[in-house]
């Protein structure tokens, strides 16, 4: 389970964009976050990914309240969770290539042995052929790069998958390819997923449940099941 | 070529443009492979495809903006201007922002941003119609008005609007030399459904009766509000160009990649198209989209043209015309190839002829079209 209670949090302590949120992820579940651009959803799938500190409130993965927020985050509570966003460009390192992307989080917990072998498994699950992994970002699409940003994301093999505006840039058949590669892992995995979105088609299509951003803030409280 | 002039003459004509980029290594890159399309008054043509097929580059080429490296063959004919061969000082005293208006990708980064949205609305008013003080300050508000700017936000710098608010501001800016031709590139990137609609209705309702719009968007709802006509891309080459109603409604899209983009659509069947494309320093002599057709054969390993579909309204025929000798020189496939399809589709397809033009060597219809649920407003 993936608990929100109460979380309050934002870049402004007088004037927080999430306000007193709660939010649950049952495992295996799949929800989509629905709100307008600006709304503060990103900032509350940060939280929700131990990205952002909120000012009030906690996390709680698996029945464990979260202790810490980015690199201070445990290891075990910070890779339970694949994180994407909605533009690759901003969260890949234009130095690396693909390969090189796929593999940092294997690299930074000490499981370079393991990146031959996950990689190539990994490039398969997105799509990704051989040819495009020795590239570098500024060599391939939008949609590329992206597919590779989900590699990372699942790289780990983590319980908790959050995707923040994951295809929002891409055409419709990469669109359609991402969430398939997702699904896929999901149903390999029974991994958990927090998919924020504007799309309303989409993510009623994509998720068992969606939940409107009004309906999680402030009063209107508890996580309403649609 | 002995087709009778039709009339009114198009706002755009695009003919044969080809553009590639020559690369480091004497490699070339094919960005854009034999567009042909005529774009009338008070049409609006949306360009789609995924990022990397070339309507980006389609769209700079129109605007005079290739960088030093690309190589451009064809012809864009704006009144009797081509922009293709137009020297820089003739685009940017007499085409960008007068004849042709640029609503850009990101306003955020068209937008100056030290400058206030007035200070910037006055500077082009100034630059392209010549109003000076006192009347300036009116006229830019009309400006604003005209894209339903809000005045009262005027003198605000662009990082202190929101999205839809620096979107509809770079639109004024856009409007403002009432150019003939509104080129639109991704206008809605990054915006939610709400604006997205607020915005492409926008931008139809300028387009009015005299001036004809191109939006360049891999968002098929946006297009399907607004476009009359439908050009689909792949690969660096336009396979489709249909009808807009008939595209996204029955009998929908003849082009194998255009039904499978549709298909792929979360309100339809939501299954991608196995595979990517091809690189476009790359590409195979035949059918580009063959490694992922279904359909694929032996006859597509010749390159299919595009039947019929050159011309706008009203150009009957015109279209083959150019597409047959130029076809057979670049890859030997017959004009009679070329000629027989579009009898054929004149046949199947009696009076649509002229807008339903499909690169494909077997362009069936979908047995089973499912509409779109949004509807058109
Ligand atoms: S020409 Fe052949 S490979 Fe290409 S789209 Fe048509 S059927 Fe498919």
């Amino acid at each position: 389970m993936l608990e929100l209670r109460s979380v309050t949090a934002g870049y402004d302590r007088r004037d927080p964009v999430v306000r007193d949120v709660h939010l649950t992820v049952a495992p295996g579940e799949a929800v989509g976050l629905l709100g307008p651009s600006g709304c503060g959803k990103s900032t509350l799938a940060r939280v929700a990914a131990l990205l952002h500190r909120p000012d009030r409130g906690q996390v709680v993965i698996d029945g464990e309240v979260a202790r810490g927020w980015r690199h201070r985050a445990p290891r075990a509570q910070r890779t339970a969770f694949g994180v994407v966003f909605q533009q690759p460009r901003l969260s890949a390192d234009p130095r690396l290539t693909l390969t090189q992307l796929i593999a940092e989080p294997l690299r930074a917990t000490g499981r370079a042995a393991e990146v031959p072998g996950r990689v190539a498994d990994l490039a398969r699950t997105v799509g990704l052929g051989d040819d495009l992994l020795a590239r570098r970002p500024h060599e391939v699409s939008d949609g590329q790069l992206q597919r590779a940003c989900l590699a990372r994301a699942l790289v780990l093999d983590p319980r908790w998958l959050i995707c923040d505006e994951m295809t929002a840039m891409l055409d419709a058949s990469t669109t359609a390819a991402l969430v398939a590669a997702v699904e896929g892992y999901r149903a390999r995995t029974g991994a958990g997923l927090l998919a924020v979105g504007h799309d309303k088609v989409l993510l009623e299509r994509w998720c068992d449940r969606t939940v409107h951003w009004d309906e999680l803030s402030g009063d209107a409280a508890a996580d309403r099941t649609t | 070529m002995t087709a009778p002039a039709p009339a009114p003459a198009p706002v755009l004509s695009v003919q044969g443009l080809s553009v590639r980029f020559r690369m480091r290594g004497g490699a070339y890159v094919s960005a854009v492979t034999d567009a042909r399309f005529d774009l009338a008054a008070g049409e609006c043509l949306a360009l789609v495809g995924e990022s990397g097929c070339g309507k980006s580059v389609l769209a700079s080429a129109l605007l005079g903006l290739l960088p030093a490296n690309a190589e451009t063959a064809g012809s864009a004919l704006l009144g009797d201007l081509d922009l293709l061969t137009a020297d820089e000082r003739t685009l940017a005293r007499t085409v960008r922002g007068r004849r042709v208006g640029l609503v850009p990708q990101s306003p955020a980064a068209h937008l100056t941003p030290v400058r206030t949205v007035r200070s910037q609305l006055e500077e082009t008013l100034r630059e392209l119609t010549g109003v000076r003080r006192p009347e300036l300050r009116e006229a830019a508000e009309a400006a604003a008005d005209r894209a339903s700017f809000p005045r009262g936000h005027l003198d605000r710098h662009p990082h202190e609007l929101s999205g839809g608010l620096a979107q509809r501001a770079a639109t004024a800016l856009a409007l403002v030399g009432d150019a003939p031709l509104l080129l639109a590139d991704e206008p809605t990137t990054g915006l939610d459904r709400e604006l997205v609609d607020r915005t492409v209705d926008e931008l139809r309702r300028h387009v009015g009766d005299d001036r004809a719009l191109l939006l360049i968007t891999h968002d098929l709802a946006a297009a399907r509000r607004v476009a009359d006509r439908v050009a689909v891309m792949y690969a660096s080459r336009i396979v489709e160009i249909a009808d807009a109603e008939s595209f996204f409604g029955d009998p929908g899209p003849r082009h194998p990649y255009a039904r499978g983009l549709l298909n792929a659509l979360p309100e339809r069947e939501f299954t991608p198209i196995p595979g990517m494309p091809p690189e476009l320093s790359a590409l195979p002599d035949g059918c580009a989209f063959a490694p992922r057709c279904v359909r694929a054969d032996e006859a597509c390993t010749a390159l299919p043209v595009l039947a019929g579909g050159g011309g706008g309204a009203g150009r009957d025929g015109a279209g083959r015309d150019g597409a047959g000798p130029d076809g057979a020189g670049r890859d030997g496939a017959g004009p009679d190839g070329a000629g027989d399809r579009g009898v054929e589709d004149r046949r199947v397809d009696d009076g649509r002829v002229e807008s339903q033009g499909v690169a494909c060597h077997h362009p069936h219809t979908h047995p089973r079209t499912v509409a779109l649920e949004a509807p058109r407003a």
